[in-house]
């Protein structure tokens, strides 16, 4: 019932916003190709949803490849980083550096290396959406309560220990921060991927599908592809919130009484 | 069990303690009582090993010594309770001894049956987010006791916690300490409680800390909710308090 309530004002606005473009886009009869009425979309949509679906599964395999690929890689690099104030002031300008990376200026290099295809792909979404996974795991695993870290060496924990039992554990909800921005940039990183790396026939993505609609001019078309990679990043955005719920929901503050 | 020679220390520039002797026999309940800063915590990080001294030494007789996979002899309560969100209170109690490497079935009985000493017997599969302040704080201090240490330091334990529960946990940690007869060392800011619960009581100066004041209290070993309205109490308070106010001036 909450539930319901809740999602009544956005359903309205989205209700109210799609007749105010509907009837703009009808009154002032703009050129479909510009502005394309919501309905003309929706028709698209439904006409072209074979491709919209083998689309969005080819996208969604490739983003779920390249976020599984952030979370292996973050993790290990927050890790890594969190060992020794020498490696960390040693590693992390690089790590930052991975953000920086204008990935559409460096994805003919990944075509160069891994091929057309899937794997360029994945690989271009994992480069986009690592460095959220690595600067809050990192900041988790740095916010660790001093006093834990005592306890932990009065009781003689070893390393693994105090890295299984406290370090990890602890820098959860961080990390999960970390995963939920992850998500969507997973999603946006295979579209960017696809868009120098992908491949046309067979098994093509949404980006393809974009680029496709807008060299035909089915400017619909493009509405509908974008729409479809949005709904993939929410889909991916929305497990891993139900994940991290689940997972803190017994001690977190930040996920009970939400 | 002597702690003893406790001397000289620096830290960051500031001389914390300057050269302080102390002796501390073995079973006896010891409270520490000064001024904020004055270095009792920083005394008792040193005594646990958790900070060295600069000079100066800290014998054990007989030795203290931690030898891996055994129980760790000493224990340690911090000013909350710290303890892991994500574990039950018993396995947040069973922790010193999961890491000691005693096998699950008997540090569960362990911590079992401390939490049922200190009145948490019902509360075992609970997480800290759904305990009261006071309750954290004797999962705390069961977590501390689950290893039968020989020495147990405490650092203003109950501070953070209400009146009546500070006084029922003090009532508490006298029961286990009459049980199971380790050494207490006790720093707290509350002269009340260290002359509800010590034996001796040690009254340290500012830092540098000096010892202003060391007194064997003439009170009743047994103590008892009626005592803090007894003049003995507060006679050996008046004691204490006058012995406080030199030390902050001084």
């Amino acid at each position: 019932m909450k539930a319901l309530r809740d999602a009544l004002a956005p359903l309205a606005a989205l209700v109210i916003l799609l007749a105010l473009w509907e009837t703009v886009a009808r009154v002032f009869s703009f050129n479909p190709m510009v502005l394309p009425p919501p309905s003309t979309i929706g028709l698209e949509a439904s006409r072209s949803a074979g491709s919209l679906l083998s689309g969005a599964l080819s996208t969604g395999r490739s983003a779920l490849v390249g976020f599984g690929l952030s979370t292996g890689v973050g993790v290990l690099a927050a890790i890594i980083l969190s060992s020794s104030r020498v490696l960390e002031r040693a590693l992390y300008p690089y790590a930052l550096f991975l953000q920086m990376v204008p990935i559409i200026a460096i994805a003919p290099v990944l075509v160069v290396w891994f091929g057309h295809g899937a794997r360029a792909v994945a690989v271009s979404s994992f480069i986009v959406s690592v460095f959220p996974v690595i600067a809050n795991t990192h900041t988790g695993m740095r916010s660790v309560d001093p006093a834990l870290r005592d306890m932990f060496r009065l009781y003689g924990a070893r390393r693994v220990a105090t890295l299984w039992k406290l370090e990890l554990p602890a820098s959860l909800p961080h990390l999960f921060t970390g995963l939920r921005v992850a998500s969507g940039l997973s999603v946006v990183g295979a579209i960017v991927g696809e868009w120098v790396a992908g491949v046309v026939e067979g098994d093509s993505g949404l980006g393809i599908l974009v680029l496709v609609a807008n060299r035909q001019g089915n400017t619909a078309l493009v509405f509908a592809a974008v729409l479809a990679a949005s709904a993939l990043g929410l889909l991916l955005f929305g497990a891993v919130s139900l994940t991290g719920e689940r997972m803190l929901r017994r001690w977190h503050p930040s996920a009970s009484g939400s | 069990m002597r702690i003893s020679g406790i001397r000289r220390t620096f830290s960051g520039g500031v001389s914390v303690l300057d050269g302080l002797d102390l002796d501390v026999a073995a079973g006896s309940f010891v409270a520490l009582v000064g001024p904020s800063g004055c270095g009792k915590s920083t005394l008792l990080r040193m005594v646990a090993g958790l900070d060295r001294p600069d000079a100066g030494t800290l014998t054990f007789s007989p030795p203290l010594e931690h030898t891996p996979g055994a129980r760790p002899p000493i224990a340690f309560v911090f000013q909350d309770a710290h303890l892991l969100p994500w574990r039950s209170v018993l396995d947040n109690v069973a922790l010193p001894l999961e890491l000691a490497g005693v096998p699950a079935p008997e540090r569960h009985a362990s911590a079992h049956a401390l939490l049922q000493e200190v009145g948490l017997g019902d509360a075992t599969s609970r997480y800290p987010a759904q305990l009261s302040g006071g309750m954290r704080m004797r999962v705390s201090l069961a977590r501390a006791l689950v290893t039968r240490p020989r020495l147990l330091l405490l650092d203003e334990p109950f501070a953070a916690l209400d009146e009546l529960t500070r006084n029922r946990l003090d009532d508490q940690l006298l029961a286990l300490w009459k049980e199971l007869g380790m050494t207490v060392l006790f720093v707290t800011h509350s002269l009340s409680e260290a002359a509800y619960l010590a034996e001796r009581v040690v009254v340290l100066s500012r830092r540098p800390a000096r010892v202003m004041l060391d007194r064997r209290l003439a009170l009743p070993p047994e103590r008892l909710p009626a005592l803090r309205a007894d003049p003995g109490f507060a006679r050996e308070m008046g004691l204490l308090l006058q012995a406080l106010e030199q030390g902050e001036a001084a």
